[in-house]
């Protein structure tokens, strides 16, 4: 089993701590010690989100160290951007294609990055990087709040576990109300991460 | 049966197996969990307490009771609750007493940073500490047992990072059967502390101490782990965690009973390594103590003595230290530009908003901050909850932010000392109640000429929508009685009293200058719910873009719905919640309901 270090950030109310809770509970589900912590800080007024979670034989310490995740999963742009330093030399970043403007920006010259500002930013650490469609995927299966679910599908390609694991959990976790588009929003999204690395030529 | 639980279900869920029978606390982050999780357990009492010292001295009376008790609270908690918890140290207990503190290193979500470590010493309570959630769950049966042995409250330590980690947990334990029933046990010498009873306590309580010097020698949980000897390392917390992570090859010592020290066991594993150092958050704690126990040991030479430690900041700082060799050399990658900042701000919808925005109008003008404050301007002192997040601009609306109700009684100081200006004091409904009332009753009593506002969002929003005693909902979300304010701002003698909707600006406004032309103390609640407290359902706003005339006014609101496209003002349908506070601003009456 390999030891799996990924930071997970956005804004609050994106949903990351559910897709970090989730990920963190299918690993100890598959064998995995596992340790996961949130920065959270103000998040629910607006505020970053960062869950550190980590996967291994035996797992210290809850934080993932600069320079050592394995995937930067950004639920937002600036977001990934900021915590790109704690990707490892050519670790995976996963980016939604999506945009929460920050109150600094409103009517300031501070702008809001474009996203070739960002991917250069990035492209600093790795050249494996992917934006991905996640708010458009989660409209088209009808629940724009599952966004979470088809980033933690895209994520889940690139893991060594069975899909059932993920799918299990995921329908213990959610209302029922929710399950059935939560799923289809999670391999969605594991789809697109398997035609964007067959594209990328990238071998798992 | 193997779960994931942060450190705070970890030790609901423990207390509750060990027995518990009586939760308390007041919310603050990063406690507030613990309480939340007992509150989904059936069979026991739990409850929101008005503030911290009523909390522990709720679970105080309860283990004098001789049930077990528990009362838990942030760091600066534990600062209100001091008098009872040196109060219970002195008199003991008859069923086990157990406080938890759980200190925000960092400062994530406080509004300072301290070492309750250092309260253990000084009240003379045994401590003990998690290094994660396993621990924290398995201790709170022996802190119980402790508790009940030694006639003591004890004293349970946690920090952001165990409190708000998840790890796997072996869950093998039941809620206790045997419990032992309510029963007082009437003993005048141990519980009336007049100073002829208190006095031959103060011997009880040495000789406690003495009695777990020797029983914390074989603490089962504290454990050396001996690898290479050339470095051993004293740790305890997540610290431990970090320096496992940093340090592969080390030899460890890893204490979970912090107060008092197992002497015998720290001195033994110094003899087993070549060099001690102590790996720990904030205060040289351990390193004094070892230092007084005549080892020779660094620490804090290498290790912050500030801020929330992290494994890198470890790694740096033994690198540095050359404790561990410097890397090799990795090319670093250029600084990232910079990038727009993303700080905690008032949501759409949010009933302080309004307030404030009067109070900038009114009280700031058009005055440079920092800086000396002009006669016909207005100190703001405020206090702690969303609403201090007003200090930000655009809003930048507040002048102090100390601690819990410290708002009203900082305005009196201000205006007896005679400076020049008007006072308004701010707070909000779930501090108020938790140490406003007390500066209210001064300012009444001692004709303070001040105005306290009271932002009345109708719960304890900052830490997650708990109830207090105004807004009529117990810790379980049940029906209770609700402490009405203006019935409790009028019996305190407050005559002068006006109660405004939060989103009405005019009546705000009108209150605010009707109360500052007077010479007595007057209270305005300004009310309205909190929008993530309840579902709101208002038709949301729009801007008329051939209407706007750019002026930027409804961007000083700081409302994260309203941004500029093509330099006019537009609102974000989907996040705005209908307040209409910035349609009461539009000079040029550009914003409307939608449709």
């Amino acid at each position: 089993m390999k030891d799996v270090n990924v930071l997970m950030v956005g804004v609050g109310g994106q949903g990351v701590i559910l897709a970090s809770d989730a990920m963190s509970e299918i690993g100890m589900n598959s064998g995995y010690d596992v340790k996961k912590t949130d920065s959270l800080g103000m998040a629910q007024r607006g505020g970053s989100v960062v869950s550190h979670v980590r996967w291994g034989k035996h797992v210290f310490s809850p934080m993932v160290k600069r320079g050592e995740a394995d995937f930067l999963v950004g639920f937002e742009q600036v977001e990934a951007a900021r915590w790109a330093p704690y990707l490892k030399p050519g670790g995976v970043v996963i980016v939604a294609d999506v945009v929460v403007m920050p109150i600094s920006v409103i009517g300031s010259k501070t702008p809001y990055p474009s996203w070739k500002e960002i991917e250069g930013v990035l492209k600093q650490y790795t050249g494996q990087i992917y934006l991905i469609p996640a708010p458009q995927i989660a409209q088209e299966v009808g629940n724009p709040r599952a966004m979470n679910m088809v980033i933690l599908g895209f994520l889940s390609a690139f893991l060594e576990l069975e899909q059932a694991a993920w799918t299990e959990n995921i329908r213990r976790r959610l209302p029922p109300k929710f399950v059935e588009s939560s799923l289809k929003a999670f391999v969605r999204g594991a789809e697109e991460a398997r035609t964007m690395i067959q594209a990328k030529g990238v071998v798992k | 049966m193997k779960q994931l639980l942060s450190g705070n279900e970890a030790m609901a869920l423990g207390a509750y197996h060990a027995g518990v029978f009586v939760a308390a606390a007041y919310p603050g982050t990063p406690s507030t969990e613990i309480l939340e999780n007992l509150a989904r357990q059936k069979g026991i009492y739990v409850e929101w307490s008005t503030n911290e010292k009523v909390a522990l001295e709720v679970a105080m009376g309860a283990a004098y009771g001789g049930v077990r008790a528990l009362a838990s609270m942030k760091h600066v908690g534990l600062n209100v609750a001091a008098d009872p918890f040196f109060a219970v140290s002195t008199t003991g207990i008859t069923g086990g007493l157990v406080v938890i503190s759980c200190d925000d290193p960092g400062e994530h979500s406080s509004q300072g940073e301290q070492d309750n470590r250092h309260f253990a010493r000084f009240a003379k309570v045994p401590m003990l500490e998690p290094t994660d959630s396993q621990e924290a769950y398995d201790l709170m049966d022996w802190v119980f047992k402790i508790s009940e042995e030694f006639d003591t409250p004890v004293l349970f330590r946690s920090t952001t990072r165990i409190s708000h980690c998840k790890t796997v947990v072996d869950v093998n334990r039941e809620r206790k059967a045997d419990l032992k029933p309510a029963g007082f046990i009437r003993s005048p010498a141990k519980y009336v502390m007049v100073p002829s009873n208190a006095r031959p306590r103060r011997n009880v309580m040495e000789d406690r101490i003495v009695k777990l010097l020797s029983y914390v020698e074989s603490f089962p949980m504290n454990e050396m782990i001996l690898q290479d000897r050339k470095l051993g390392i004293v740790t305890s917390g997540v610290a431990y965690q970090h320096a496992r992570e940093v340090f592969k090859n080390a030899s460890f010592l890893k204490l979970v009973t912090i107060y008092p020290l197992p002497a015998n066991l720290v001195r033994r594993f110094a003899q087993e390594v070549e060099r001690v150092i102590v790996v720990e958050e904030l205060d040289p704690y351990l390193e004094e103590e070892l230092r007084c126990l005549g080892i020779p040991v660094t620490g804090k030479d290498f290790v912050p003595i500030i801020g929330e430690l992290t494994p890198e900041i470890l790694e740096q700082g033994a690198i540095k230290a050359g404790l561990l060799p410097a890397p090799k050399h990795v090319a670093k990658p250029a600084a990232p530009p910079q990038l727009p900042a993303r700080r905690p701000q008032l949501c759409a919808g949010c009933p302080h908003v309004g307030t404030e925005y009067i109070l900038r109008k009114l009280c700031f003008k058009d005055s440079k901050v920092p800086g000396p404050i002009k006669e016909d301007e207005i100190i703001v002192t405020s206090d702690i909850g969303c609403y201090t997040l007003g200090v930000y601009p655009p809003l930048a609306a507040l002048d102090t932010c100390a601690c819990m109700g410290a708002s009203i009684g900082q305005a009196i100081g201000l205006e007896k000392a005679k400076v020049r200006n008007k006072v308004v004091a701010v707070l909000g409904d779930s501090t108020f109640m938790h140490s406003g009332i007390t500066g209210l009753v001064d300012a009444v009593y001692n004709q303070g000429n001040i105005t306290v506002i009271i932002l009345d969002n109708g719960t304890t929003a900052m830490t997650g929508h708990q109830g207090h005693p105004g807004t009529g909902l117990s810790a379980r979300g049940e029906k209770a009685t609700a402490v009405k304010l203006e019935e409790v701002v009028k019996g305190l003698g407050v005559k002068d009293v006006h109660v405004v909707s939060a989103f009405d600006l005019k009546a705000i406004e009108s209150a605010l200058k009707h109360c500052l032309g007077t010479k007595e103390p007057s209270v305005i609640i300004s009310r309205a719910p909190c929008p993530l407290s309840i579902r709101v359902t208002a038709i949301p706003y729009r801007v008329n873009a051939d209407e706007c005339s750019s002026c930027y006014i409804c961007l000083d609101l700081g409302c994260p719905a309203i941004s500029l496209s093509d330099d006019k003002a537009v609102i974000d349908a989907s996040m705005c919640q209908g307040c209409s506070i910035c349609a009461q601003i539009c000079p040029q009456e550009a914003i409307a309901k939608a449709g």
